[in-house]
């Protein structure tokens, strides 16, 4: 059988720098863009990189949210995966506790049409930034997950042994099929989206699962409110800084010594 | 009702990391909102006593240990196994972990099997009425946001450096022996190999050290490794020189790296994109070396040393070390 990979995305405002709507007390998002999570990316990348290396192996991408969660699996297809769905679950998305419900459960659909050996994932997002998503995918799948992986060495569909950077250096890691594969930057060089992946990506069909496909309609409540976000304010601003002037570039290392030392900081 | 907070300690590679202490000073500051108990549990391969110790001096009330040679290398399956069993036998409401790589593993297990709400990289914690609300930095560390709690058990990953470390007391807690029974584990640690000896890991680093594109060239790591380590610093980089390959990608700090929250980070040669200050921003002190006085980090600075990095690191280096001479 060949390999069955999906690789989870997200849609996310394409920049970070959002202000508060007093209004709903969450970010403001009129008229911001939308993206592929900068984060997917090289977990989109790597889907296609394996890809390439068995012929015959089929991609998935799967995105969870509101409709415009589409987005990103339409970027991921451009990208080079083969086939996307989302599971259309709004506001599901701001809570990763839901999303990852969600997501499992979609998962589990594509799990059995089609056997799954691989569940992808990026390092988290660029707006709630959990980094969680993955492993709380796994835990609900009840699979092994290994996250935070800079390199798959072997895979096929029976196992994979991946590289894994730690705090403290690279762990060795193989874990049977299917799993979870949370991904880092280090992993590769995503390439852009080419003229005929564009092209795929406006005309894809994609699989459309709502609540009552997927039967999360009874958890919905519980699943929302586990954890919710109930303020969202801008940071305060930093104290003014001090500058260090001087003669020379001894004088100021001599300043900013004296400085840290009576911030004790050294 | 679930009732009581649970501090999570997993050592690794047979060593207690420090920020466990800052796990047991959350957890003890949860429980104390509250009015409830609280404890700890280490779930450890070996010289597991002797960190059940150390930790019991440290203001729980009892410290389980949960031991076996099973633990040895972690793996998040093994370990949750025997951990929902104690948290469902003593009824514990509240689990608190550092949010480390094995802990993100292990506490979503806990929040899966408990159908417990979790949050990660929590900097800030507070109850009311019996409900929990974390604080923790979104968009790029741009926004705080306030998670509230409603689920009945409760998993917080604290961010390191977020929290004081405990100190010993006078009256200890009491260790008590827990089921040790490993949970069967599909992924299956192979081997380890250790970051270069000497490095300090970035997202525990109480001081780092960090260049950008103002060095020149990768050579300007010498000096910014050697002022890391008079300093007994970690070392830290922008995505742009890790990009042109200065120093490996371990190093990077910002939205696509590690996030960092130092007493003291020093920024050499680095403008301050927004993707960079996503990992550093909450540092309690930074100081920026930079030929333009204008740029964001220098803006964002608490200290702001207009001038050559090639200039001003090698006399900080000079004046460090006389410093440490004297
Ligand atoms: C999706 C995305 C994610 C990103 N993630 C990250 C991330 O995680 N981390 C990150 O760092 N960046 C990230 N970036 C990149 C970020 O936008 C910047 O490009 C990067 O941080 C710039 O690095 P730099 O400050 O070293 O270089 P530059 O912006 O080129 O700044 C160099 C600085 O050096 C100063 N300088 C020059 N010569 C000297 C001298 N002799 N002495 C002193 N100062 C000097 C200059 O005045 C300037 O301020 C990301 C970008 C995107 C789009």
């Amino acid at each position: 059988m060949a390999l069955n990979i999906v690789v989870c995305v997200k849609n996310t405002p394409a920049t970070t720098a959002l202000a508060v709507d007093p209004s709903t007390g969450k970010a403001k998002l009129d008229g911001i863009q939308f993206a592929l999570n900068p984060f997917d990316e090289y977990a989109v990348e790597e889907a296609v990189r394996i890809k390439e290396r068995f012929p015959g192996a089929k991609t998935t991408a799967l995105a969870l949210g509101p409709e415009r969660a589409e987005g990103a699996v339409r970027e991921a297809i451009a990208r080079g995966v083969d086939a996307g769905a989302v599971a259309v679950l709004p506001g599901w998305e701001e809570s990763p506790y839901a999303a990852a419900i969600g997501l499992a459960k979609a998962i589990l659909k594509l799990h059995a049409e089609s056997p799954v050996h691989l569940v992808l994932f990026g390092k988290s997002t660029n707006d709630v930034a959990s980094g969680l998503v993955g492993a709380l995918v796994a835990a609900r799948l009840d699979w092994p997950a290994v996250i935070s992986v800079k390199k798959i060495d072997a895979v096929d569909e029976k196992e994979a042994t991946v590289h894994r950077m730690m705090e403290d250096g690279v762990d060795l890691v193989k874990t049977p099929l299917p799993a979870v594969i949370g991904t880092v930057k280090e992993i590769n060089d995503p390439r852009l989206p080419s003229l005929k992946g564009k092209m795929a990506a406006k005309k894809a069909e994609l699989k459309i699962y709502r609540d009552a496909d997927l039967g999360v309609g009874a958890e919905a409540d519980a699943a929302l409110k586990a954890v919710s976000l109930a303020k969202l304010s801008p940071f305060p601003p930093r104290p003014a800084g001090v500058r260090v002037d001087g003669v020379s570039p001894q004088d100021k290392a001599q300043k900013l010594v004296a400085i840290l030392a009576e911030r004790r900081v050294i | 009702m679930a009732k009581g907070t649970l501090a999570v300690v997993l050592p690794i590679r047979g060593s207690l990391q420090p920020s466990a202490y800052e796990a047991l000073t959350a957890g003890k500051a949860l429980a104390g909102f509250l009015g409830e108990s609280f404890d700890a549990v280490v779930v450890s391969g070996s010289r597991g006593a002797e960190f059940a110790k150390d930790l019991a001096a440290r203001g729980p009330g009892r410290v389980h240990l949960i031991e076996n040679p099973a633990f040895e290398n972690f793996s998040d399956e093994a370990c949750a196994a025997p951990l929902k069993r104690l948290i469902e036998k003593e009824g514990y409401a509240r689990v608190v972990v550092v949010s480390t790589i094995n802990g993100r593993l292990l506490a979503a297990r806990l929040s899966a099997a408990l159908n417990a709400g979790i949050a990660a990289d929590v900097w800030g914690l507070s109850a009311e009425g019996g409900r929990v609300t974390a604080k923790r930095s979104l968009y790029g560390g741009n926004l705080i946001g306030d998670f509230a709690f409603a689920s009945e058990r409760q998993v917080i990953l604290i961010q390191p450096l977020s929290f004081e470390r405990a100190q010993p007391q006078a009256s200890p807690g009491q260790v008590v022996p827990a089921d040790s029974a490993p949970g069967s584990a599909r992924a299956q640690f192979v081997s380890f190999e250790p970051q270069p000896a000497g490095e300090i890991d970035l997202g525990s680093a109480e001081r780092v050290v960090s260049g950008g594109r103002g060095l020149g060239n990768a050579d300007g790591f010498k000096m910014i490794r050697e002022l890391a380590r008079v300093l007994g610093a970690a070392v830290g980089a922008s995505r742009a020189v890790v990009d042109s390959g200065w120093i490996p990608y371990r190093h990077q700090v910002g939205l696509t790296g590690r996030t960092v929250r130092p007493k003291l980070y020093v920024a050499c040669g680095i403008s301050g994109q927004i993707q960079h200050l996503a990992g550093m921003s909450s540092a309690a002190n930074i100081v920026a070396i930079n030929t333009d006085p204008d740029c964001p980090m220098m803006k964002l600075a608490s200290i702001a040393v207009p001038g050559d990095v090639n200039e001003i690191v090698p006399q900080l280096i000079a004046e460090l070390k006389k410093r440490k001479g004297a």
